[in-house]
């Protein structure tokens, strides 16, 4: 057994972390994320609320656990289209090349141009606000990414002797293209999903932050610190401790995806 | 053994390099690298045909043009239809590689490998699949519990019977194999080049073994093609192409070959010079720069593959399948440098 990279080890455990609170949220919170307590409005951590209070005496520690599920599902979602829509355009543009390259190649240069996060606000506006809708806008621009990088792949496999042996076994192209390269291509594709999970779950907390993303009252790490920022200055905790659950959650993703980057390195 | 299995004829080959946009302005020509120029050959049912030459002389890629990994750019490539027998043209020929780790899927078990070559082509019904499998490991001499496991398992020379065991499962008339060997350690190069034997003749395949290795040619084939920059300039039964070479680089390459007995090599001038860029080859002969023996005439006009007259044994018919042929316009005056 070889040994697993410090990184995927202290990312993963993290990450293990997430996806228990997202998965059984009522296990860790200690109260209901959206019960009101006027006994104790913008209440400090204390031993009752390890993170304090909101203005309406909600549990942050609950609604930061309870968040969780949605931010962990906005990883999910905000990259499997992407990922399933780039891949699979990806191995045609690297296959075929041609002016399919050409054409493809004036659309990376028109996505890179802009910020990612100007484009998907951009159709955020137009769509209207609401997880569904970030999730099309991120999918509409996000797939570029994914596809760059399966072409990049299919370009160096499509000359091994595998892919000549298959061609001479008079393999149809579809076969060769999902049975054969797509699983010799898919491993930095992969590994690079892991860490736009990060990316997304920033770009996902931003969103919900502006109002775009996740509507209230949903807990979701940017709309709390979006509900705490006018009761910073008296209940920093409103919005601090969501804001560390961001950078935790990113650390998690991007710890993996380097360890998981580093681990593949090794074994080829 | 009877008739052609597949006969080329004026087969030509040609990339289009690129050029950069300076080079487009200032009017140069695209850069063509000739690959192929003109080769005609037969190829006889159940034969062991060697070709040989220098890398780059277009040896991969005449054998990527017969197992049609290449459309030819000119000229062309035909099976004996009656030889096919209703198979399809891809399945008639099979290639073995030369790197035993590129050429396999990585991710496919042995055993699926093989399958999926069955099944996709209907080749057994889907119940003798795994009975088809183990014969074919059974064949190639691998244990019938490869099949569960990965290529990077395997060492190289047990790779190389894998990918031998792949081509077998399209059931191909004519086996092309690519430098199958030089890859492998010398140890292993023999077992493999005796499984190429036995195989051969269990079967009853046709096989065409590509190779830079002239002792490897002596010891499998019965036929030889030696080819130069894109083109064959000399074609004959192995023990005559060995006994009496016709051509000068023949010749030379005859000589360039370590024995260990000093007197066997045939004299006469070894070949200097590197090989020219096949992307400028020089007119007429492409030989002529590093020929000893080249004369005026060598310089502008291409000499054809020919039967050769003075070539013992033409006495029979000049279009002779088993004629001795060269491409020299010095023919019989090259093999009068040569001590007989």
């Amino acid at each position: 057994m070889r040994r697993l990279p410090v990184s995927l080890l202290v990312g993963g455990t993290l990450l293990l972390v997430f996806v228990a609170c997202a998965l059984v949220p009522g296990w860790f919170a200690p109260y209901n994320p959206d019960a009101f307590n006027y006994t104790a409005l913008l209440a400090r951590p204390s031993g009752a609320h390890l993170f304090g209070t909101d203005q309406f005496g909600r549990d942050i520690l609950s609604r930061t656990i309870w968040a969780a599920a949605v931010d962990l599902q906005i990883a999910i979602f905000a990259v499997i289209f992407p990922l399933l829509i780039g891949s699979v355009i990806g191995l045609f543009v690297g296959w075929y090349e041609g002016w399919l390259d050409i054409v493809f190649g004036r659309l990376v240069d028109l996505v890179v141009t802009f910020p990612f996060l100007v484009i998907v606000i951009a159709i955020v506006a137009i769509l209207g606000p609401g997880l569904v809708n970030m999730y099309i806008a991120i999918a509409t621009v996000g797939w570029v990414f994914y596809a760059r990088l399966m072409r990049g792949e299919v370009l160096v496999q499509k000359h091994a002797d595998y892919v000549a042996a298959a061609r001479g076994l008079g393999y149809s192209t579809p076969r060769i293209l999902f049975r054969h390269i797509l699983p010799n291509a898919i491993r930095p594709v992969l590994v690079y999903s892991v860490t736009d999970m990060a990316l997304e779950i920033l770009l996902g907390s931003s969103l919900g932050y502006l109002g775009l993303g996740a509507q209230p009252p949903t807990a979701e790490w940017g709309v709390l610190i979006a509900d705490g920022k006018n009761f910073f200055t008296q209940a920093p905790w409103t919005s601090l401790f969501p804001g560390i659950a961001i950078v935790l959650a990113g650390l998690a993703f991007s710890l993996t995806g380097d360890g998981l980057a580093s681990l593949f390195e090794l074994r080829r | 053994m009877s008739g052609d299995i597949l006969s080329v004829a004026g087969v030509s080959k040609h990339f289009v390099g690129r050029r950069g946009v300076l080079d487009a302005l200032r009017g140069r020509p695209m850069p063509v690298v000739h690959a192929l120029e003109d080769v005609s050959l037969a190829i006889r049912r159940g034969e062991t045909l060697g070709i040989v030459g220098e890398s780059g002389c277009g040896k991969s890629t005449l054998a990527r043009c017969l197992v049609g990994l290449h459309q030819p750019d000119a000229g062309s490539i035909a099976w004996d239809p009656a030889a096919l027998g209703g198979r399809p043209r891809f399945r008639a020929s099979q290639m073995v590689f030369q790197d035993p780790f590129g050429s396999l899927n990585p991710r496919l078990t042995v055993g699926s490998a093989l399958a999926e070559v069955v099944g996709v082509h209907r080749l057994r019904p889907k119940s003798e699949i795994g009975a088809r499998v183990r014969e074919l490991l059974e064949q190639v001499h691998l244990p019938a519990d490869a099949a569960q496991r990965y290529p990077h398992e395997f060492s190289g020379g047990q790779r190389q019977r894998i990918g031998i065991a792949r081509a077998l499962a399209a059931e191909p008339l004519m086996l092309i194999a690519d430098e199958p060997v030089s890859a492998l350690d010398v140890s292993v190069q023999a077992q493999i080049v005796n499984l190429f034997l036995e195989l051969q003749e269990r079967l009853a395949l046709t096989l065409v073994f590509i190779t830079h290795d002239l002792r490897l040619v002596r010891h499998l084939t019965e036929r030889v093609a030696v080819m130069y920059l894109g083109r064959v300039v000399e074609v004959a039964e192995t023990q005559a192409l060995f006994a009496d070479p016709r051509h000068p680089y023949t010749q030379g390459l005859l000589k360039a070959v370590p024995t260990i007995a000093q007197a066997t090599r045939p004299a006469g001038p070894a070949i200097t010079g590197e090989l020219p860029s096949p992307l400028a080859p020089p007119p007429g002969c492409a030989f002529h720069p590093r020929c000893p023996i080249a004369v005026a005439r060598c310089r502008t006009e291409r000499p054809a593959l020919l039967p050769d007259p003075a070539a013992p044994g033409l006495a029979r018919e000049r279009s002779a399948p088993d004629a001795h042929r060269v491409a020299c316009h010095l023919a019989p005056q090259a093999a009068a440098t040569a001590p007989a």
